[in-house]
């Protein structure tokens, strides 16, 4: 690159950040901000309500005081999020806010003086008036790089990205060749977020080795796994970030088109994208000539129609050509042979985001961070029967132990932990022996799970690992493409074998035929999901057999959740007569008082739904299940 | 919205979604490349993708009728039946699953008296699965026409039925009126 060219670039990058600068004073200064956490997640648990009342009250009173819409911060248990920037008080985050809440925050905080501690959940910063995230037991194992921004910045304005250090890492990449910025990633050790591991610098170097042209990057956000949405936290909360490492990625192999490939299921992602894809080519760092260098790059969104196999990157690139989304042989690598037959990238969302701050801090810097063989953070949503459900982001060799009981606050309702699911429906069911593992890509593999995108349920006594077994092959025997006879037909007789399990029937020869098989579809599939669609049966085999075999020997199913062995049961010493609570809920009237006003229900059109169970008074507790169902005991 | 058609207004309603598609195609370029991006964006018009939508687009990309049916039936965001009304997705995510997401599924079912994937007689409802939203903290998670819904157990789907059974008591009564 020609020095001239260096210091244009330079140049035009400095003037973006002090346009960023002042902007972003503009909006802070000398004043309150309001930002609420509106990503899904905060919307579906009010949040649009919460900022109509928040601006409602500010107009009403006339003050001078912006509400913006943010992201996600990862506290997902506590939404809908609400940050306050007052001057001269540390930022307050609160929790379960709601719009008589925001009504008297506004009165009593924006003008007055009072921080209503009762509705904070903690400060951002350390200070002297109110606890604050740093004091939380979680801030110990926390470590966030690609989580930085979100919740905190604004998605929708590119200013406050650029403010917080956006495109200094495309900056500095640009100033330099791109062999040197593919060198910074090897180093790096960056692997692949999308479940694989594979080392990223490595892959961009075969791309941009190869003659053909023209070449792509894709970022592959076709988040699929039930029970993770990390990618759509990112894509919502800090799309810039995945943006700034496509574009540094398409620099370093050569690429003049990039495609981002979004889940359709995903609205909101997709509209924050296409602001961001707008406000980027505006401030010249999409483009033609980007920041007035010799590169350019434009960046196209597309979005995926919904089917799980498309994750995988030959089936995604069929996809993005219009056609139906099969996996293909490999090699050829799609980096020689991928879209249109050229040679072509695909990197997870996470994998990008990751980039802009290693080339920012340097490879040393990102090395210094995890494992030796797994360097960097680990993403995580948490979910299921967990305290604090929500993302979390904590360096690789953290022990899961520690992910669930110190990060995650442990089991709610004193339930015991049973197994943790890792890596959706390709990964596998941990129990509590393997708790000490710590999370890396290769720890992870030989537990028999698999990192996957970073999907964790948490499982208490009450879930059935039969039942979670029959649910993921549930998923993947739908989504199988049919392409390969062993997962197409494989799966289904997996999930046949299990849904007899569930209903009691089977014999323990069935387990052994079911092992075998789930080995066979293993060996006989072409791509990832064929392979480790049995990985759910083989882990709950290998560590929960016993259940199985209660299922088979006994119709009865331990954590008493398999509906069709279990049965309602309305203990009569316990149940009091003038209370009628379980007959009104009853959805079926199942329910009819006997002529001493016990409560019976009729097993015969009882459905199992469990609202009568919710619904009979803590004082009196009279509503147990029953497992096998013939525990009932005859009138 | 959508009326239930009469036979003798099936071959203007088939003459008009043919006219819709066209429309639609004249915004993409004659390649493969554009199919999914086209029925994505007759389907935002039609609300599903009948026959002669599929023939049209067929005949514009220059590709079999097959070969269109068969993208259409891959993936799952696609549907070959008008919706209802009112749109029912039942999130069948690992954490709503384990939170009893199936017999939410099921109380749906039971009350609306069709399975996933089916619109109700009167095409008040469509009923389907998805298989996350990632609103997993909120589980068992009902998307009811775009927005997500928590916690709904099977009371709270009576909860919801009921407040649509009112809106549509309020929309006949001024149908009524303005007749």
């Amino acid at each position: 690159m020609k020095a001239t060219e260096k210091t244009a670039v330079a140049d035009a990058f400095e003037k973006l950040k002090q346009i960023a600068a002042s902007h972003c004073e503009e909006i802070s200064q000398e004043k309150p901000v309001i930002m609420v956490g509106a990503a899904t997640c905060g919307r579906a648990a009010g949040a649009p309500e919460v900022i109509q009342a928040f601006r409602d009250e500010i107009k009403k009173r006339k003050i001078d005081c912006p509400v913006i819409e943010v992201g996600c911060m990862g506290h997902c248990y506590a939404e809908p999020l609400v940050i306050i920037n007052k001057p001269g008080y540390p930022p307050i985050c609160y929790g379960y806010v709601n719009p008589v809440i925001a009504e008297r925050l506004v009165k009593e905080f924006i003008i007055g003086d009072n921080p209503c501690p009762e509705f904070v959940l903690a400060a951002l910063e350390p200070n002297d008036l109110l606890p604050s995230f740093s004091d939380f037991p979680r801030s110990q194992y926390e470590r966030k790089i690609i989580l930085k921004n979100c919740g905190h910045i604004d998605p929708k304005d590119i200013d406050q990205y650029i403010n917080a250090d956006g495109y200094a890492g495309l900056a500095k990449a640009l100033q330099t060749t791109p062999s040197k910025v593919i060198e910074e990633v090897i180093n790096s050790g960056l692997r692949g977020r999308g479940g694989a591991g594979f080392p990223t610098g490595q892959k961009w170097q075969s791309c941009r080795d190869e003659p053909g042209k023209p070449k792509y990057i894709i970022c592959n956000a076709d988040e699929g796994d039930p029970g993770a949405f990390m990618d759509r936290s990112i894509l919502e909360s800090d799309p810039h970030t995945v943006i700034e490492g496509m574009i540094i990625g398409g620099y370093a192999i050569g690429a003049r088109h990039g495609y981002i490939y979004v889940r359709a299921e995903y609205p909101l992602a997709v509209k924050r994208l296409e602001t961001a894809l707008r406000q980027a080519k505006k401030s010249n760092l999409l483009g033609s000539h980007i920041l007035g260098g010799d590169f350019s790059f434009d960046i196209k969104l597309f979005h995926g129609s919904g089917a799980f196999v498309c994750g995988e990157e030959t089936a995604l690139i069929a996809s993005l050509e219009g056609r139906m989304g099969m996996p293909r042989h490999r090699p050829p690598y799609p980096s020689s042979h991928g879209l249109d037959g050229k040679p072509t990238i695909v990197n997870n969302v996470k994998t990008l985001a990751f980039v802009p701050s290693i080339i920012r801090n340097g490879a040393a810097w990102f090395r210094d961070i995890g494992t030796k063989d797994s360097p960097g953070t680990a993403v995580f949503a948490l979910a299921g029967k967990i305290v604090n459900t929500g993302l979390v982001e904590v360096p690789m060799g953290t022990t899961l132990r520690q992910i669930i009981f110190d990060v995650g606050s442990g089991i709610p309702n004193g339930k015991q932990f049973k197994a943790v699911q890792i890596g959706g429906p390709s990964g596998g069911c941990l129990p509590e022996s393997a708790l000490d593992i710590p999370v890396d890509f290769d720890s992870l593999h030989k537990a028999g799970a698999m990192m996957g995108s970073g999907g964790m349920v948490v499982l208490d006594e009450d879930d059935c690992m039969v039942e979670i077994a029959r649910y993921f092959l549930e998923f993947t025997q739908r989504e199988s493409c049919g392409k390969c006879t062993f997962c197409r037909l494989g799966t289904k007789q997996m999930l046949e074998v299990l849904t007899d399990f569930t209903f009691g029937e089977g014999t323990l020869e069935d387990i052994d035929k079911l092992e075998q098989l789930a080995e066979e579809v293993q060996a006989g599939s072409l791509c990832r999901l064929g392979q480790t669609a049995p990985n759910p049966i083989l882990t709950t085999l290998r560590y929960f057999r016993d259940e199985y075999e209660e299922h088979i020997e006994l119709g009865k199913c331990p954590a008493l959740m398999c509906q069709h062995l279990i049965a309602y049961y309305i203990l009569p010493d316990k149940c009091e007569r003038s209370c009628d609570a379980c007959v009104g809920t009853c959805t079926v009237e199942a329910i009819s008082p006997n002529k001493k006003r016990i409560k019976v229900i009729d097993q015969e059109k009882c459905v199992k739904c469990g609202t009568c169970l919710a619904a009979c008074p803590p004082q009196y507790n009279a509503i147990v299940k029953l497992s096998p169902p013939s525990e009932v005991p005859a009138k | 919205m959508i009326a239930i058609p009469d036979e003798n207004d099936t071959a203007s309603e088939e003459a008009q979604n043919r006219e819709t598609t066209k429309k639609v195609l004249k915004g993409f370029g004659r390649k493969r490349f554009n199919l999914i991006p086209i029925l994505q964006k007759v389907q935002g018009s039609l609300g599903y993708l009948p026959r002669e939508a599929m023939t049209e687009i067929a005949e514009y990309l220059n590709i079999p009728a097959i070969d269109v049916y068969g993208v259409i039936t891959f993936y799952n965001q696609f549907r070959l039946t008008p919706p209802g009304r009112h749109s029912i997705r039942v999130c069948l995510g690992t954490a709503c699953h384990m939170k009893g997401g199936y017999i939410t599924l099921d109380a749906w079912k039971r009350r609306l008296e069709i399975n996933p994937g089916e619109t109700t007689a009167d095409r008040e409802f469509d009923l389907d699965t998805v298989a996350c939203v990632g609103c997993c903290t909120m589980a068992p998670v009902t998307v009811v026409d775009e927005k997500p819904e928590g916690n709904v157990e099977p009371t709270r789907v009576d909860g919801i039925l009921l407040a649509f059974e009112q809106e549509r008591a309020g929309r006949d009564e001024e149908e009524s009126e303005s007749d």
